[in-house]
């Protein structure tokens, strides 16, 4: 987390999401987030070959496929975490409540608090676990003790941490268990009040039971928050997901309700990949 | 699907496939203990039965291990549910087979073949085997026009089985003798009219897990 924050911390001057339009969860075109015509190379690989798809608002929606598919260089076009990978190309649109995200004058610091994001391995900072929820909010410019508290134990109880520390918040966070430091990461992730939550296999360092904490708090969250995430746990994306997308060598080959998806694909592919016949 | 879960998942199919032709062997001879009253082969029918339970036991839990154990989505979910359903209809195929062979013996009488005849019921003993080797083909090469066929042939038992009634008081006015005869083939009747129900259902379960189509209480309009 430390380099991503690193790399949110890299002001750009430039035209501001409409930060309003984002907290009325609601687009020009209906939608939080479209999608339209995507590609992206690495140097001469081609990552994603052409993705056009409509991400709506208040939804968890699952992206899935085999290792290399593109499914995680995909989901980091939408807070721009790919912008600062050697060789990175990309075309066509991607709108966050109609704004282009890869419009040159964009805002990535405001996009990056439009867009938090939760990695696969917890990454707390060594610092107290109120520390590390307040960091975003003190690099916002929040100072007051009250506010700041306010929202740290917000942040906390959203991500259903709160009544296991509130006693220790000046605990190192590192002192946490795995499936507490992913929550404490979320919280983290949350104190800044984003729009979206991106994350990319949250659970897969995490125990049954820590995993079961984090999948209920993606239901309850997706109340307030557009939520996408990948995983390659089958059962996680159809436990845990409104809409499921399975990607296959940089091409999106079926998006559909995720009921679909896992009862009746349209497509053989998608089939013989969730049915663990391939991939 | 790994190696694993593709072995037991054809076994599972095997089993399905026994219990469909055990079920079939049963509806035969228990017809055959019937038109030429052989209460011995009619005992057969009721010791086998036990095979038959035993047998849906078996499918039953593989079932259930299956779920647990892989996690069954899409055509793997739909045919766990089809073999559990088809093998619930399956049972109670036998059990009807075994009814029949229990009239029989209990009976222990020959029946007037003119009853046989007005009652149409060799008609419907041939639709009924027509009906079975529809769903034969239909779960063993995934065929599911084979399915299909199986609905207009059920509308024959159910004509037969309407119009058996008044076949039956007419018998009764003719011959009081023999009231006896005309109630049991009036009970076997009935029963082989819900033996044709339940292949329809076969064959609806199959159609779902070749096509994922519910046809399951849909009515022509």
């Amino acid at each position: 987390m430390a380099k991503e924050t690193a790399i949110t911390m890299i002001k750009i001057k430039e035209k501001k999401i409409d930060s309003k339009k984002v907290e009325d969860g609601a687009s020009k075109d209906g939608a939080k987030i479209a999608i339209k015509d995507v590609k992206v190379w690495y140097d001469d690989f081609m990552a994603i070959k052409g993705i056009d798809m409509t991400i709506k608002p208040n939804t968890v929606t699952a992206f899935i496929g085999p290792s290399g598919c593109g499914k995680s260089t995909f989901l980091r076009l939408f807070n721009r975490m790919n912008d600062y990978v050697e060789g990175f190309k990309m075309e066509g649109k991607i709108k966050l409540n109609g704004t282009n995200i890869y419009k040159d004058k964009i805002n990535v610091e405001e996009l990056r608090k439009e867009v938090g994001m939760v990695f696969q391995k917890p990454n707390p900072f060594p610092k107290s676990i109120f520390e590390n929820v307040a960091y975003g909010l003190k690099i916002q410019g929040i100072k007051d003790k009250k506010i700041l508290n306010e929202r740290v134990e917000k942040a906390l109880r959203q991500a259903d941490l709160w009544t296991e520390v509130k006693d220790d918040l000046k605990k190192s966070a590192l002192a946490l268990s795995g499936g507490q430091q992913q929550r404490l990461c979320i919280a983290r992730t949350l104190a800044v009040e984003p729009s979206i939550l991106l994350m990319d296999e949250p659970t897969s360092a995490l125990d049954p039971i820590s995993t079961a904490k984090i999948e209920d708090l993606i239901f309850e969250l997706k109340e307030k928050y557009t939520i996408v995430i990948v995983t390659h746990n089958m059962q996680q994306a159809s436990r845990i997901s409104d809409y499921t997308a399975f990607f296959y060598i940089g091409e999106l080959i079926e998006f559909d309700k995720t009921k679909t998806i896992f009862t009746n694909p349209e497509k053989q592919q998608t089939e013989n990949y969730i049915t663990g016949r391939f991939g | 699907m790994v190696q694993n879960a593709e072995h037991h998942r054809n076994l599972l199919n095997e089993s399905g496939l026994e219990m469909l032709n055990l079920c079939i062997s049963q509806i035969e001879k228990a017809t055959e203990a019937l038109l030429n009253n052989d209460g011995d082969l009619a005992e057969d029918v009721m010791n086998t039965e036990t095979r038959i339970n035993a047998l849906d036991l078996k499918i039953e839990n593989d079932c259930e291990k299956f779920i647990a154990l892989y996690t069954p989505v899409a055509i793997d979910l739909r045919f766990i549910m089809a073999v559990l359903k088809i093998n619930f209809d399956l049972e109670r195929i036998g059990d009807h087979a075994y009814d029949i062979s229990k009239y029989i013996v209990d009976f222990d009488k020959p029946i007037e073949p003119h009853l046989f005849k007005n009652l149409k019921f060799e008609k419907m003993y041939a639709t009924i085997i027509s009906m079975f080797e529809n769903i034969t083909i239909a779960y063993e090469e995934k065929d599911v026009k084979s399915a299909r066929k199986v609905f207009k042939k059920d509308k024959i038992l159910d004509k037969i089985n309407a119009e058996s009634f008044s076949i039956i008081e007419k018998e009764i006015n003719k011959d009081n003798a023999i009231i006896d005869q005309t109630l049991l083939m009036f009970a076997i009747i009935k029963k082989f009219e819900r033996v044709g129900d339940l292949i329809k259902n076969i064959a609806e379960e199959i159609i779902f897990y070749i096509d994922a189509e519910v046809i399951k209480h849909k009515r022509k309009k």
